[in-house]
Parts: C-alpha cells; structure tokens; sequence
C-alpha cells in the first residue's frame, strides 16, 4: 500500500500487509473508536493540522526528530484513513469532482514526500559532514569507537586535506538530493524530461515536449555555466 | 493517601501527610525562558539536590544539618553552590545554534570530600567537581600576603606556611568534557554500577563512556536507518539497571522498551527483552502512538522493576515478563478525549518524568495545572497534589486535588476545561531514603516533607 508518492518504502511483504491489517480498522466504521476517528471532513481538518506541524517542523534549523517522526507517523495514518479503497487499481483520471482530502493528497503529497525525504537525507548527509573525522565510524570492530575528537579541533578537520576523500563523498551525496522543484519553474519545464527522469512525479510531467538540438545545446551550456539565464528560443513557454 | 514508606515508617502504618517545606525560584508572574527548570536530582545520601535550567545554569541545594537550637528548620535545603554548566554554541558547519539547556544531571556515587556530577545539554557532557574550600594557606615565603611577589634576594629567612580557617568557599570546576559524540540530541545520561562508566543516549544512537576518557566512546545502539526517510522511530529515554553493570534499558518513541545486555555483545543492537503491551483495539485513535510515546524509563531501587511514563499513563514492569506490566497507574485520563486539542497545542508531546520513592513503594510523576500525583504500591491509593504559592505556608499540609470529569463540579474540584495547561510538571525527584520530594514547578523549585510525628 503505497501512503504517498515519492516516500521510499522497502518493506516486507508480510509487513505491509500486516500494516494493512492494522490500519484497515480505519474503514470500519462500525468500531467503538469512532469517537476518535472521526468522520471525513475532521480528519481532513486533522490532515492539514499535521501537514502544517511538519512543515513548520522542517522549518526549524534542527528539528527535533522525535516530534518529526509521531508528526510524520500520524500523518501516514490520517492518509491512510483518508484512502477510500487502498486495495482497487489507481484511477486514470482524476475525479471529476474531487474531495477536498484528494485534492489535499494530490497538492501536498509531492512537496510533503520531496521536502520530507530531502531533510530526512540531508539529516545523514550532515551527520557525515559535521561528524569529527572517523570515515569507518559504521565499520571496524565491533564496539564501534566512535565520537570525541579534541574539542579544539572540532568540524574545522573536515576541511583539511587528509579528509578530502570524505569530504567528496559526501558531496555527491548532497548533489544526489537536489530539490527538483527547480526543474519545475517555466523555464526548465522543457529540460525535466530529457535530463532528470528522477523518482517522483514532479507537476511538469504531463507537459511532453520535445527537445530539438538547439535546445539541448542551450541547456548544457547553462548547466557548464557558460551562458547566462534567460529565455529559450522556440516552444517553450 | 500519599505513599507509605520509607525508612522507619512502619509498613502500612501510618498515612503519610505532606507538607509544604521550601519553595525556591523568583515570584515573579514573567517568567525568563532562562529560570526554567529542566532537571532536578538528589545524590546518592540525598543531602545534594541538584537543578539545571534552560540558561544551561546549575544550583545545588545542600541540606542543612538538625540543628537543635532551631528545631523548626529541620532539614531545609539551602544553595551550596551556581554555576555556568553549559553556554550556548554555534556550529558553524551546520549553521544551528546548539541550545545551553541542561537537559540531564547525573550524580557520581561520593569517593572522597568532593562531590561530582554529569551535566549535559544537547550535544555535550560535562563532568563538574564541587569541593569546599575552608582553609587557606598563609606566611608564603615568595610573595606577600596581598600576592605580590617578594624580591628574592630581599628574602633572608625561610618560614612554613599555616593553614588558617576561612569562609567556606564552594568551587565548582569542569574536570572533563566529553564532546562530539552526538549527532541527535542527547536525551538521557546514565551512570553505571561500576562506577567508572556510564551511558548517553540521543535520538539514534547510544554510547558507552568511560568517565577518565573523553576523546573516544563506543557506540552501543544505533537504531538509524540507512535510509532515513525510513525512520519511524526514535529513542527517547535510557538508563543503567542499578546492579548489574552489563544491563541497561531504552524506551522508544514506539512505547517499546528493549532491554540490553552487553555481555552478549559488543553491538546491542540486538535486545535480549523486549517490552511492549498489546494496544486495545477498542481504545486505538489517530494519537495511539503518539500517546504511547515513552517520555522516560526509570528502574526501581530493587533492580527487580523498572517503571515507563508515557502520555496518560504509568506502568510498571517486572523485568522477568515482557508481555505487559504488573501495573498500570492513570495519570489524567480525562485528557484521553481532549486528544486533539492537545495534539493543535503541541501538549501532547510533553515529556513526563517520573521516579520511585527510596523504598519502591510509592511512584511519582507530574501532569498539568501544577498537578502532580502520586501513586502507592501497597494500598493501590493514589492522590494528586498542586505544587502553588498560595499552599505554601510552613508546614502547611498540602489538600489532595481532584479534577472534575463530568457532570456536577463540586466545591474544591477543577474542571478539565479549567487546567492550565502551560503549568506543567514535567521533573520531580524523590529523596533517596526519606520522604522528601522535589518537585519543579516552571521557574521554582518546591520541597515537600512529610509530617513528622
């Protein structure tokens, strides 16, 4: 059961369905617990009450991860409530009228996955970065020695020379995690297709448009840095 | 009733009264972010009570000797010494501030005339030594008594230096700093039997420190994911069991609580118990995992029971079964159908702590309004008691409280609606051997006793 799009999520069979199994009492509504599970239109009011907390969650400089992690979990169980039938094929085309809590589904669900899985990566990445020089830290004997370099010496080491090789993958690691909304602004529209296939599924997919050579040649020239920004010849909007 | 026992209070035999003792902290209405406080801790003999605060200060109060002149300040509890535990930082590579708030205080069993503690904030651990100082050396030979330094050659004959008495002078120096091992934010510290390690435990991650070294420690638990949008869980609480060095606990985010031996191995990551009760269906809501988040983990004295806090509730556990606890001790269930309110103002995630009375008979943890309740073992009697200026004259035995949950409000009792929800508490401490408890009220400290007879 998929909760959201773009949310990667490995999990064992016999766990998804067990969580199925679990959270399918939602459905039921038949059960004592509808005091607390309340009917469509306040679970979508609870819906956006916790899209608003993580939001402003990722906001903060460092958000605490225990309130991140009961506001993300509970927020899975509000879609997952609000999913009528999890277990029919996806529909092709959007309803013709849709309820507020799909249309809530729809607009947050790429940006809520896209900014929660990239703070959740930049979360590692940083831990790596800030992290005193052990580049083994996960390997090595077991009782992991870990932690406590010279206070004096602190973050600063990581931009000496003898760490460079960490330095870089890590950075590839950053560069792995960009934002894709940047792609999806009017001007490289056009450039998503060709360029950045990517996981989710950005707004400007449904937009096909074909890329000539002169377009191509514009954009790789933008991305070596050469040519200034500004507005592409041809039909592109 | 409140909690029997205790030493020689007969078992079971007379009721225990509390009273109002001291309360510490400014009366001001404008409370600075700074004063409040944010862990409180007797030591060992209990003549210590330690407070750490949001502005990263630490205060010990030291409990006065009996004094037979003046039999009414019976064991009152006045500063011993203040001091600057943590500042704030910058980390520059991260750009965040790293908060000065002292989240934990940990006491070192005593060893020698020195007292020493652990105090952490976020990210770092410090090892502070309080010594008193009362006499000082007087007739050096090199410089005068003013400091200034004699001229060598002006100095004819050699004279031994005497100790004179002087004020008594409380210093408190950091003697170690143990850094850079947290990612997450530290969360718990816990000193271990032996006496010469001790755990810190932040979100993912737990190490092992020995108390002499700072630039290493060992990595115990990493529950991180590889992936971290996987993350569903974090640890929230951990603590050393009081006997068996090799044995600690950690509560999670999950209400689970995995008990770990590190005799089996170097990395426990896997557990060798794990505690979690079966959820009831008929009771399960959109905040079922938020309210079975554990907010602390504390083991009884015995080491045979370890005791969890989460939202509404207290449990008790028998560390030899995993299944469910022995006991379950209701906090303010008449919160469970103001669920969503709370989750709108964040309440919901308030951390609770809670602790055992010397002798286990009796278990205490905070709520709202100031309220904070206590539970006896043996009686199954429980009490709630506020924590207020108005019930605070000497020795004024403090009323039980009751919250009204319905229907017709008596006189005396408070409506649920009426709870001031932004007077939490959130750290009590119980004397290790007397009825004594402290208990933090915001900004101030209050200490009740119980009555003598």
């Amino acid at each position: 059961m998929m909760l959201s799009k773009g949310l990667k999520r490995k999990r064992e069979e016999e766990q998804e369905k067990e969580t199925l199994a679990a959270d399918a009492w939602w459905l039921d509504p038949s059960l004592p617990a509808a005091a607390q599970a309340p009917p469509a239109a306040a679970s979508s009011s609870l819906f956006d009450l916790s899209v608003l907390k993580l939001h402003h969650s990722l906001r903060q400089s460092e958000p605490d991860l225990r309130h991140l992690v009961l506001v993300v979990n509970t927020l899975r169980r509000i879609q997952a409530s609000m999913v009528p039938e999890p277990t029919l094929p996806p529909v092709p085309s959007p309803p013709a009228a849709p309820c507020v809590a799909d249309s809530l589904l729809a607009s947050s669900d790429a940006a809520l996955s896209a900014s929660m899985a990239s703070l959740l990566e930049d979360l590692s990445h940083i831990e790596g970065l800030s992290q005193a020089p052990q580049p083994l830290v996960d390997e090595g004997p077991p009782g992991r020695p870990t932690g406590g370099s010279p206070p004096s010496l602190g973050t600063l080491d990581l931009l000496g020379p003898a760490t460079g090789c960490l330095l870089d993958d890590e950075l590839e690691g950053l560069f792995e995690d960009i934002d894709t909304s940047m792609y999806d602004s009017e001007l490289w529209a056009p450039a998503c297709e060709g360029l950045k296939p990517g996981p989710e599924d950005g707004p400007g997919k449904e937009e096909a448009l074909e890329l000539d050579e002169a377009e191509l040649d514009y954009l790789l020239d933008v991305l070596v840095g050469t040519q200034a920004l500004e507005r592409p010849p041809g039909p592109g909007r | 009733m409140a909690g029997a026992g205790g030493g020689g209070c007969p078992a079971g035999g007379n009721d225990l009264q509390w009273c109002f003792s001291q309360v510490k902290g400014a009366i001001d209405e404008d409370v600075a972010e700074a004063d409040i406080i944010s862990t409180v801790e007797f030591n060992y003999s209990g003549d210590l009570l330690a407070t750490g605060d949001k502005g990263g200060r630490v205060v010990i109060f030291q409990r006065e000797q009996e004094n037979k002149s003046r039999p009414h300040s019976r064991g009152e509890y006045n500063v011993y010494s203040t001091f600057q535990s943590h500042e704030p930082e910058f980390d520059y590579l991260k750009s965040l501030e790293i908060e000065e708030k002292i989240n934990k205080i940990r006491w070192l069993p005593q060893q020698n005339a020195a007292h020493f503690l652990l105090s952490t904030n976020d990210k770092t651990i410090k090892l502070w030594k309080i010594s008193e100082r009362d006499k000082r050396a007087e007739g050096y030979n090199l410089k005068d008594e003013d400091g200034r330094l004699r001229d060598p050659f002006r100095i004819t004959a050699l004279r031994v230096p005497i100790l004179k008495p002087m004020d008594l002078m409380v210093e408190a120096s950091p003697r170690r700093i143990f850094a850079n091992a947290h990612t997450y934010h530290i969360n718990s510290i816990s000193v271990n039997s032996d006496h010469e390690t001790y755990l810190s435990a932040d979100d993912l991650r737990i190490n092992l420190w020995h108390l002499e070294i700072t630039d290493r420690s060992f990595n115990i638990v990493d529950i991180k994911p590889v992936n971290m949008e996987e993350l569903t869980e974090v640890i929230t609480a951990a603590e050393f069991h009081p006997h068996q060095c090799n044995v600690f606990v950690y509560s999670s985010s999950k209400g689970t609580v995995r008990l770990c031996d590190m005799r089996s191995s170097a990395l426990c990551d896997r557990h060798s118990k794990f505690f979690e009760e079966p959820e009831d269906p008929s009771s399960r809501s959109f905040f079922s995992e938020i309210i079975s988040s554990i907010s602390d983990v504390k083991f009884s004295h015995s080491g045979r029971y370890m005791m969890t806090r989460d939202y509404l509730s207290v449990k008790v556990w028998d560390l030899n079964m995993e299944s469910r606890p022995v006991e379950t001790h209701q906090v303010h269930e008449y919160l469970r159908s103001k669920l969503c309110s709370l989750y709108e103002n964040d309440c919901i995630f308030d951390k609770f702590e809670c602790c055992w009375s010397g002798s286990d008979s009796a278990i205490m943890t905070g709520s709202y309004n100031n309220f904070f309740r206590m539970f006896d073992r043996n009686t199954r009697r429980d009490v709630t008691l506020e924590a207020s200026r108005e019930n605070s004259k000497p020795r004024a035995s403090l009323k039980p409280r009751k919250v009204c949950t319905g229907g017709k409000r008596k006189k005396d009792e408070i409506s649920v609606d009426s709870l001031d929800f932004n007077k939490k508490i959130l750290h009590t401490a119980w004397h290790p051997a007397e009825n004594i408890i402290a208990v933090a009220a915001t900004n101030n400290l209050y200490i009740f006793q119980d009555k003598v007879n």
